[in-house]
């Protein structure tokens, strides 16, 4: 099986190949290059396999949430490259995967996930792995972090939680209500990574949860993006 | 050889099937006009939104009316701008992408060179070297067009751009948004000689617009008139056509004038008037009678391409590919762009 993941939503900029359970990628801490960068480290990766697009049997991306521009980056050469040859595109979840590099680099499986939103929210889900799935605790959502009650999440399981993502870095404070009660990790440094979503976008790939090209949208969980105008009066 | 043109500057995604041999073949656009209505404006973030969930449709159509198999295209053209940077980088990085996929070279297109050849796609068609006029909801702007690839820019709006300054002033008259149309229909009721507006920066020398004092002009106009009629019940709806023809008259003849200084400066006869603004029936009236006047010939591209559209966009990269331009292995797009920049064909 051979699949290509790209992500492009937070500041980090990577590309990774997946063939038959190995993996090769590129990864690069780039905010703003990302247009610049992406198609030539798909082409890399492509040319060191001495494969080509033609061979590949799905096309994964970070889906969202995470940078508006970033994620219709992603999206629109996803589109681009799939619709060439109507390859199946496999959306995943920025949040997820940034769970998935976490759970690597602690091997605890439950990882509070809060991306910095800016406008004073987070992208935030707690996932946590279940019969060797991913699942939500609840929905994705955008959200304050005075509004979320970690507190609550942590009486409801017994196993220790990680929490992962700038979020933590910007509201660490706020989520764990002034260090009333603690995480048994935070990496506020956790980026999602090409290589998490393509090893997550096997499994759904697998699941037979595919898109096609003019489908590979992003998930912006942030809606209210405009303001109606004030009527003029004279 | 046969390219792929996409046009996502603005508030429109163009898709568009240009042949070198046999000239269009296909064309098709899907307007945001109605997603921004409510918001009187183009909101920059819907519109990147909407062109993302629309481009890969829209290609498809084009394929699909011309019964052309995608990997049997050429070569790929996006704009890359002038225009709102988000909706430029969606068709850039969707164009940039099918191209490196298919293997084909791909070619960066400048909205405004799109629109200044956009009377090539027509059959009778304007010989080097002519003025045009580009007179849009995001431009104005006077060029002298020498040969492909070669333009020098004569004027430009310093401020508001023509099209701007009629959806503007129609949104203060009530008329809603995107308001110019409704405007110029209300202006055909209206009474010539009740109101005089300014010809803004017509007794200065130089080939530059200003049109935003029209619009403060017209508010006041309006505010003036209801103060009069408070015993009435207020501004009429006569009043309102009255105030839109002097309006309309105003930027026409100040259009008119300035193509003529244009045309004189540069010893040139023949004139293109390029952009949605060029759809409007009075300009085009007065330019072509300042034209018979000159001995000269107006050349005006079908309504449907003289707003943001593909076909303008797959003709340049057509032309700009068969010269051998090709862009590199990066999705580039940019707010700004200078047309001088160009590249000589």
């Amino acid at each position: 099986m051979k699949i290509l993941a790209i992500d492009t939503a937070t500041e980090a900029c990577s590309a990774a190949l997946y063939i038959d359970g190995e993996l090769t990628s590129r990864y690069q801490l780039a905010p703003r290059q990302h247009s610049q960068l992406i198609l030539k480290m798909i082409d890399d990766l492509l040319a060191e396999a001495n494969t080509t697009v033609t061979d590949l049997d799905a096309i994964a991306f970070g889906r969202g949430p995470g940078s508006f521009m970033g994620l219709r980056i992603a999206a629109g050469v996803v589109q681009g490259i799939a619709f060439a040859y109507d390859i199946p595109v496999v959306p995943v979840s920025t949040l997820k995967a940034i769970a998935q590099r976490a759970y690597e680099e602690t091997g605890i499986n439950q990882v509070m996930v809060a991306i910095d939103a800016r406008m004073q929210e987070v992208y935030w889900c707690p996932y946590r792995i279940n019969h060797q799935q991913w699942l939500p605790d609840g929905e994705e959502q955008v959200i304050a972090p005075g509004k979320i009650d970690v507190a609550e999440i942590l009486a409801r399981y017994e196993e220790p939680w990680v929490g992962a993502g700038t979020g933590w870095g910007s509201y660490a404070d706020s989520l764990l209500s002034a260090n009333r009660f603690q995480l048994h990790t935070i990496l506020a440094e956790c980026l999602p990574s090409a290589e998490a979503i393509a090893k997550l976008a096997v499994k759904q790939f697998e699941a037979g949860h595919t898109v096609s090209a003019a489908e590979a949208i992003p998930v912006y969980l942030r809606n209210d993006v405009a303001r109606k105008p004030k009527p003029i009066v004279l | 050889m046969i390219v792929l043109g996409i046009e996502s500057s603005c508030d429109e995604t163009g898709i568009a099937l240009f042949d070198s041999e046999k000239g269009l073949l296909a064309h098709t656009l899907h307007s945001q006009v109605a997603l921004h209505a409510q918001y009187g404006g183009v909101v920059p973030e819907l519109a990147s939104r909407d062109h993302i969930r629309h481009l890969i449709p829209l290609i498809e159509q084009v394929l699909q009316d011309a019964g052309i198999e995608k990997t049997t295209l050429d070569g790929i053209a996006y704009t890359a701008g002038p225009g709102l940077i988000g909706a430029l980088m969606s068709g850039a990085a969707v164009g940039r992408s099918l191209a490196w996929s298919l293997g084909i070279p791909a070619v960066e297109v400048h909205h405004m060179e799109g629109h200044l050849l956009a009377p090539m796609l027509e059959e009778d068609t304007p010989e080097f070297p002519f003025v045009a006029l580009l007179v849009s909801g995001g431009h104005t702007l006077l060029a002298d067009v020498k040969a492909l690839g070669q333009y020098e820019l004569l004027g430009q709006s310093l401020d508001d751009a023509a099209g701007e300054a009629f959806d503007k002033t129609a949104k203060l008259l009530g008329l809603g948004y995107p308001g110019g149309p409704a405007l110029a229909a209300l202006a055909e009721h209206g009474d010539p000689g009740r109101y005089r507006f300014p010809r803004p920066m017509i007794d200065r020398p130089g080939l530059d617009f200003s049109f935003s004092g029209l619009k403060t002009f017209a508010l006041n106009t309006m505010q003036r008139t209801a103060k009069e009629k408070i015993d009435d019940g207020g501004l009429a709806r006569q009043d309102k056509a009255d105030i839109s023809l002097a309006f309309e008259e105003a930027v026409v003849d100040t259009l008119k004038i300035k193509c003529r200084r244009a045309l004189e400066q540069q010893q040139c006869k023949n004139l293109v008037i390029a952009g949605g603004v060029g759809a409007n029936k009075r300009l085009r009236a007065a330019l072509s009678e300042m034209i018979g006047e000159l001995g000269g010939e107006l050349y005006y591209p079908r309504v449907e391409f003289c707003t943001d559209n593909g076909a303008m966009i797959a003709q340049v990269g057509c032309f700009r590919l068969m010269a051998g331009e090709t862009q590199p292995l990066e999705i580039d797009a940019r707010a700004r762009w200078s047309m001088q920049d160009l590249k000589v064909l």
